[in-house]
């Protein structure tokens, strides 16, 4: 029982968490939301999986968080975020994607529940939840940290339900090495083009 | 020593040994010639099959255990390992003609070694794990450590990363289709989920709107690199699945849907490349129909399906490594690449001017030139199936071949008075020479390609048989 109210409290951490990401303006809190949120899918996880694989997500997940943070901090002073550009926008518009994804992946859990049993309606809902703030994420963004964000929120939706019904050791480590490289990946897209090239790198262009 | 250790171990511990140790110039020719040896290894040597040599008896091992799971290379591996690595070896081998440094060939090898993987990794349907490394691998070559990001490169990244988990999941499905092949909305759900997988690693339509972008905004080598290497292990990856799942085969809906797919791709591939006044664009949208033309070959209801699609993929390589060398020596004195700035260039560039006009007729299909046997064939094919998918193919093609005019003429247009200049260095025309003359030869006498294709089919077990 504990267990399961644990559970749902993940989710709700989920929830909230996917909301300060999308909402949210400034990166920290972005980075922040998202760390949280890997101790959430930590939880999850670990329903289906056993606790060092769990948490060997969790730790993969905070390596990419600070990669992300201390990447940006060094470009803090060069660059500030740009309102996007495109319409609608605004906290409410973001508010009311998020109560739509909340609101689908709610009436759905209980039917995939019923297709696939045993999966657990808690996990279920956290991975629903957060495959569809990561694609909101990336449909209402075209700044850089942000659709890393999207992406790794996404995948990490993903990797919940995975868990449940793929428990190798070797596609956890797949799963990891591309959380990992998403993040370096993030942070060199971020970084490049912020310096000015040396006389090394003109002469290989 | 066995074949997963040899053929993707190796290079890709090479790739780092290079990036670490070596400089950029001596960089391609390593490269190079790891990679040649590498295609030589498994054209001679056949994996799981005891050679003697001299008094010394060896024999390499088809599969090596990796957390669990294995890798395999068997030995109809062999040539399919041999065209990949010859094409990967002209790839680096042309690293220095086309001015390209950057730590392409490093990353190339690496990147050719984990989809050798995405090959030989079982169950199969993890491959989509090992493309989407593959895909991270690209962004450093395709954004240089000084250049803005721009919406190509980050679509690309979003495009792959999504097709991921759509792969993963349906395939984890496809196993509840065989157990009910009845149930009609499981079969339907799995089938959504594998066609949009795939659409998105394939860049289906419309979800190819990255390939002009990046054409505009990367290297045009880099991203011709990228374009052959991805395109190729994706369709061997679906025809995978093709082979492992008989309802794949035979359900009519998903049958149409992926003719419909490829028929959209030649056509608008074709038809928007007409329209194009950007030479990286036109490349791009032609690999468009290319990618079309395998997934077209992908749908055939044919014994030959197997044969068709590696006969599209071999002289794919050999075009577009030819395509993107030119047009990265006439990048470097035309930057934008637009018409505007290239009008008149057949005069400076003769080479490389010829030499691109080679390969878009090559891939317009244009006969004696490499890509005409394949798409003869595949017409042939297609045209039993339905003549209005062949016109629409042909459509497109037809569309390639305008655009091939349209370039031509740009070229061309120089002033009466410019005289004819020779500005290609002997590297860069040897490479070119070289690669027109494969683009000939391969047209011409097409059952070279027989001693690496002839035993392909028995990589699949259903399929082609």
């Amino acid at each position: 029982m504990l267990i399961e109210i644990v559970s749902w409290i993940a989710v709700a951490l989920i929830v909230a968490t996917s909301t300060a990401m999308l909402i949210n303006r400034d990166w920290r809190v972005s980075l922040g939301a998202l760390a949280v949120q890997y101790i959430a899918a930590f939880w999850l996880v670990t329903r289906h999986l056993p606790f060092v694989m769990g948490s060997a997500k969790l730790v993969t997940g905070w390596m990419v968080v600070a990669a992300l943070g201390m990447t940006r901090l060094g470009l803090s002073h060069i660059e500030e975020e740009n309102e996007e550009t495109f319409w609608p926008r605004g906290r409410w518009f973001r508010m009311i994607l998020i109560a739509i994804v909340t609101l689908v992946a709610a009436g759905s859990t209980p039917r995939i529940e019923a297709a696939i049993p045993g999966l657990g309606l808690q996990v279920i809902a956290g991975s629903l939840i957060l495959i569809g703030a990561g694609v909101v994420h990336l449909g209402v963004t075209s700044n850089l940290l942000r659709v890393i964000l999207g992406l790794l929120t996404m995948l990490t939706g993903f990797e919940i339900l995975y868990a449940a019904i793929e428990s190798s050791i070797l596609v956890a480590g797949l799963l990891a090495v591309t959380n990992l490289g998403l993040g370096i990946v993030g942070s060199y897209l971020l970084i490049a083009g912020v310096y000015p090239p040396d006389s090394e790198d003109e002469e290989t262009a | 020593m066995s074949a997963p250790i040899l053929w993707i171990l190796v290079p890709f511990a090479t790739g780092v040994l290079i990036l670490l140790f070596l400089r950029e110039e001596r960089a391609p020719v390593t490269g190079g010639v790891v990679a040649a040896i590498l295609s030589l290894t498994a054209l001679i040597i056949p994996i799981d099959i005891a050679q003697l040599l001299g008094p010394v008896s060896f024999k390499i091992s088809s599969t090596i255990q990796f957390f669990g799971r294995s890798f395999a290379l068997h030995t109809a591996d062999g040539p399919l390992l041999a065209i990949i690595y010859g094409l990967a070896a002209l790839w680096f081998f042309g690293t220095q003609a086309s001015g390209t440094k950057n730590r392409f060939v490093s990353i190339g090898l690496m990147i050719v070694a984990l989809l050798t993987a995405s090959i030989a990794v079982e169950p199969f349907l993890f491959a989509a794990l090992l493309l989407e490394m593959a895909a991270m691998l690209v962004i450093p070559l395709l954004v240089l450590p000084y250049q803005k990001p721009g919406r190509g490169v980050v679509r690309f990244l979003i495009y792959q990363t999504l097709a991921m988990p759509f792969i993963l999941f349906s395939g984890w499905m496809l196993a509840g289709v065989e157990a009910s092949p009845g149930d009609l909305g499981t079969t339907t759900q799995a089938g959504t989920m594998l066609g949009l997988g795939f659409a998105f690693l394939l860049g289906v339509f419309p979800l190819y709107n990255w390939i002009p972008m990046l054409m505009e905004e990367a290297s045009p080598y880099v991203t011709g690199f990228l374009l052959w290497a991805l395109p190729t292990f994706t369709v061997i990856f679906a025809l995978g699945f093709l082979d492992r799942y008989t309802w794949l085969r035979t359900s009519p809906q998903l049958s149409n849907a992926i003719i419909f797919a490829g028929v959209f791709m030649v056509a608008s591939g074709g038809i928007f490349a007409s329209l194009q006044r950007h030479l990286g664009r036109i490349m791009g949208y032609a690999a468009i129909a290319e990618t079309g033309l395998l997934i077209l070959a992908m749908s055939l209801k044919s014994t030959e399906v197997v044969n068709v699609t590696f006969l599209l993929l071999v002289p794919r390589g050999l075009e577009l490594a030819v395509w993107a060398l030119a047009l990265s020596i006439i990048k470097r004195k035309a930057y934008s690449l637009r018409f505007s700035e290239v009008q008149g260039l057949a005069r400076s560039y003769p080479i490389a001017v010829a030499a691109l006009i080679f390969a878009h007729l090559s891939v317009a299909g244009f006969p004696l030139l490499a890509g005409f046997p394949a798409r003869i064939a595949l017409w042939q094919e297609l045209a039993g199936q339905s003549l209005t998918i062949s016109f629409w193919a042909f459509a497109g093609l037809f569309g390639l071949l305008i655009a091939a005019i349209r370039t031509l003429a740009v070229f061309v247009m120089a002033e009466e008075n410019k005289p004819w200049e020779l500005n290609e260095s002997w590297v860069q025309g040897v490479m070119l020479g070289l690669g027109v003359i494969g683009l000939f030869i391969l047209g011409t006498f097409p059952q070279i390609l027989q001693l690496f294709i002839a035993n392909l089919p028995t990589l699949f077990d259903h399929l082609g048989q």
